[in-house]
């Protein structure tokens, strides 16, 4: 019987998939939904290797799940590095792994891998060279070997870029997650003319996987579930007439008057803003231990995206690495959808996100271990167990506390970075603070920058919380219809209260390095 | 300073203290236990409790309860993101039981009459229990509210079922 690892009942969500249709990987014969991705379909088939790495021909699969890395690029219809995590399946499809033979998963060439003795990383071919006679010869044999898959061979689905159109607006929104939601609302509420853009084929960003309960105050949806919180947000943007949505539209860069670079589909397009909102999140981090590129190794956003967008089960036994909210959420998301949970490793020797989440998973009966680190995994095509060990008070590893776990997935939340390089080329002062994730632009406490004009709202100022983003959203959007001269007296009260509201939600001491951070990262009005 | 549970993810009596009401409390009627100890931004139970006994100074503050008051109604249960809230129930229960409800998100749901295994806050099985009750808030609600019957020594204890 074929396998099918998507979830049939779950006790918190409810998977609407659309007609079936087929899809062809090689030869294989794959059943698919509409609305999935290629990717999403392959792994419920269970195919964990989707294609080989450019150089030394390792397994590469679904890691981040979003559009974010590279390790899901394969040959779509003909045309190469497709990301198969975004790219939606349609009847017919032909899916074919690249730099391999004769298979993805039995491949000839991974033999170079062993050889890494010979070819150490950094290792370029090119400089094979002796004897001089031979080296065309060797180009000749070695060119095949590597690169980024075959030049395409259908034009289906390429097509050159056209001409560009210049479009207007007053407050363009960048990011349609919970801050880029709310700021849109409530610049819209003013009057603003607002155009939210997101590149993703749905508003809600991360929301959209949230299926826990969230915190925060009454006045922000405390005790609602993340997937419901977006879809009213969502419901409330679509509804505004103030309010034009672009999805599928990346935003490619942010020039000077803000003036925005903007990609749909093959269609490139400029829009003059007089208002910027950035609000695109963060990234996440990962973390170096051996082997860390195996598939079945993924990023806790992905897992999640695998999990609870398509319903598709990430693995069977699962070992999670950090032990903040994100680690402790995902673990008993997991749970719920019947993964076993072997484990939690964090590095600090204590829980970093809140006791709530880690007591949930704990009386399933989840060790977490802290002071712990993940040493190494290991695994023919796909994760098969990992050796977890000891860490002293100096982070030093102890000798013989090594313990292998076996499990076929490992999940890595170690923690998010905001996208700043956005705002970096857009002139913003930008300084490191470690408390707010890394690289984060100076703002005023009305969220603007020191670019005039462009506003941050949520994880791109620093790393915090949906219910922070969403009144950061609320300060921003205000503000930028203030400045535009929407709004009176009244609305200016509005956001003093906000700014109050956001300091009451820092105001504890688990966000003690958080309002530290934002101390360092206040600039003055003006 | 670095509480114990912050390291381990599990709760003692003793961090409780003050939590808890007084043995002859519970014998009068059924009483909400809030297991929230940490200041986190949230004050999701405050508006759920329809006689307001929930109270907080401020969104980080921990939530106390006036549990001279509370009949254990079980709303504020299916509110709290955190899973925190139980109602212990020793008035009901035949003598020498207790009845825990807590709040439940995995499948399947446990059917009333059906025996399962009571597990303590790290896990452990630490006896067998008698599903008495399920229930939810309203038909969206996801959250199941299982109530099961325990020896009345566990009812501090068994915080989780198999």
């Amino acid at each position: 019987m074929a396998v099918d690892l998507r979830i049939k009942e779950h006790p918190i969500l409810e998977f609407k998939r659309g007609p079936k249709v087929k899809i062809y990987y090689g030869r294989k014969k794959i059943d698919a939904y509409e609305g999935e991705t290629v990717g999403a379909a392959l792994c419920a088939a269970g195919i964990n290797v989707f294609t080989r790495s450019v150089k030394y021909h390792r397994p590469r699969g679904m890691f981040c799940a979003i559009g974010k890395c590279s390790s899901c690029m394969m040959r779509v219809d003909g045309v190469p590095n497709v990301m198969t995590c975004v790219t939606p399946v349609r009847d017919g499809m032909r899916v074919e792994p690249q730099n391999c033979f004769p298979s993805a998963s039995h491949d000839l060439y991974s033999i170079i891998d062993r050889l890494g003795f010979k070819f150490p990383a950094g290792f370029y071919y090119r400089l094979i060279t002796s004897p001089r006679s031979l080296s065309a010869l060797y180009l000749k044999l070695i060119r095949p070997l590597t690169g980024m898959g075959k030049f395409p061979t259908a034009n289906r689905g390429f097509k050159p870029m056209t001409k560009s159109e210049q479009r207007e607006t007053e407050v363009a929104v960048v990011g349609a997650g919970p801050a880029g939601l709310s700021a849109a609302i409530h610049a819209a509420r003013l009057g603003c003319r607002v155009t939210l853009i997101d590149e993703n084929h749905r508003l809600g960003g991360q929301l959209i996987k949230q299926t826990h309960m969230f915190f925060g105050s009454k006045e922000y949806f405390a005790g609602v579930r993340g997937i419901r919180i977006s879809e009213k947000l969502a419901e409330e943007v679509k509804q505004h007439e103030n309010i034009e949505a672009l999805l599928n539209t990346s935003v490619v860069g942010l020039y000077e008057e803000n003036v925005l670079g903007i990609v749909q589909g093959n269609k490139f397009a400029t829009m003059r803003a007089k208002k910027v909102i950035v609000s695109t999140g963060a990234y996440e981090k990962t973390l170096l231990f051996n082997d860390n590129d195996l598939p079945g190794v993924m990023g806790a956003g992905g897992v999640q995206t695998l999990m609870n967008v398509f319903g598709i089960k990430p693995g069977n036994e699962a070992l999670m690495v950090g032990a903040g909210n994100v680690g402790l959420i995902i673990s008993y998301q997991l749970l719920q959808a019947g993964v076993k949970v072997k484990g939690i490793v964090e590095a600090v020797p204590r829980i970093g996100g809140y006791f709530v989440h880690a007591a949930k998973i704990r009386r399933m009966g989840v060790p977490i271990y802290v002071s712990h680190t993940i040493k190494r995994t290991w695994g023919r095509r796909r994760v098969e167990g990992a050796t977890i060990v000891q860490l002293d008070d100096r982070w030093k590893e102890v000798e013989g506390t090594e313990k292998d776990i076996k499990c076929d997935l490992i999940c890595i939340s170690v923690g998010l970075k905001p996208t700043y390089e956005f705002l970096y080329q857009a002139g913003c002062k930008m300084k490191f603070i470690s408390e707010l994730g890394g690289h984060v632009p100076l703002r005023t406490k009305n969220m603007e920058t020191s670019v005039k004009g462009v506003y941050i709202p949520g994880d791109t100022g620093g790393i915090e919380e949906a219910d922070t983003a969403m009144v950061g959203g609320k300060i921003a959007g205000i503000s930028a219809a203030l400045s535009l001269g929407y709004g009176d007296k009244e609305a200016e009260e509005f956001r003093e209260k906000a700014i109050m509201e956001l300091e009451d939600l820092r105001s504890g001491p688990t966000s003690a390095r958080i309002r530290s951070g934002i101390e360092k990262a206040l600039i003055e009005e003006g | 300073m670095v509480s114990d549970y912050e390291k381990t993810g599990v709760i003692t009596l003793k961090d409780l203290e003050g939590k808890i009401p007084p043995p002859e409390r519970f014998k009068k009627e059924p009483v909400a236990i809030v297991e929230c100890t940490q200041e986190i931004p949230c004050d999701a139970c405050i508006p759920a409790c329809p006689r307001k006994l929930l109270s907080m100074k401020n969104i980080i503050s921990v939530p106390s309860l006036d549990f001279d008051k509370c009949s254990g109604c079980a709303i504020c249960v299916g509110k709290c993101p955190g899973l925190a809230i139980f109602i212990v129930d020793m008035c009901k229960a035949p003598k020498g039981k207790a009845w825990v409800t807590i709040p439940y998100e995995f499948l399947p749901v446990p059917e009333v009459g059906s025996i399962v295994r009571a597990l303590n806050r790290e896990g452990e099985d630490v006896g067998s229990a008698k599903v008495v009750k399920v229930a939810r808030l309203s038909k969206e609600e996801k959250t199941a509210l299982v109530t099961f019957e325990v020896d009345e020594k566990l009812a501090m204890e068994a915080r989780a079922l198999r």
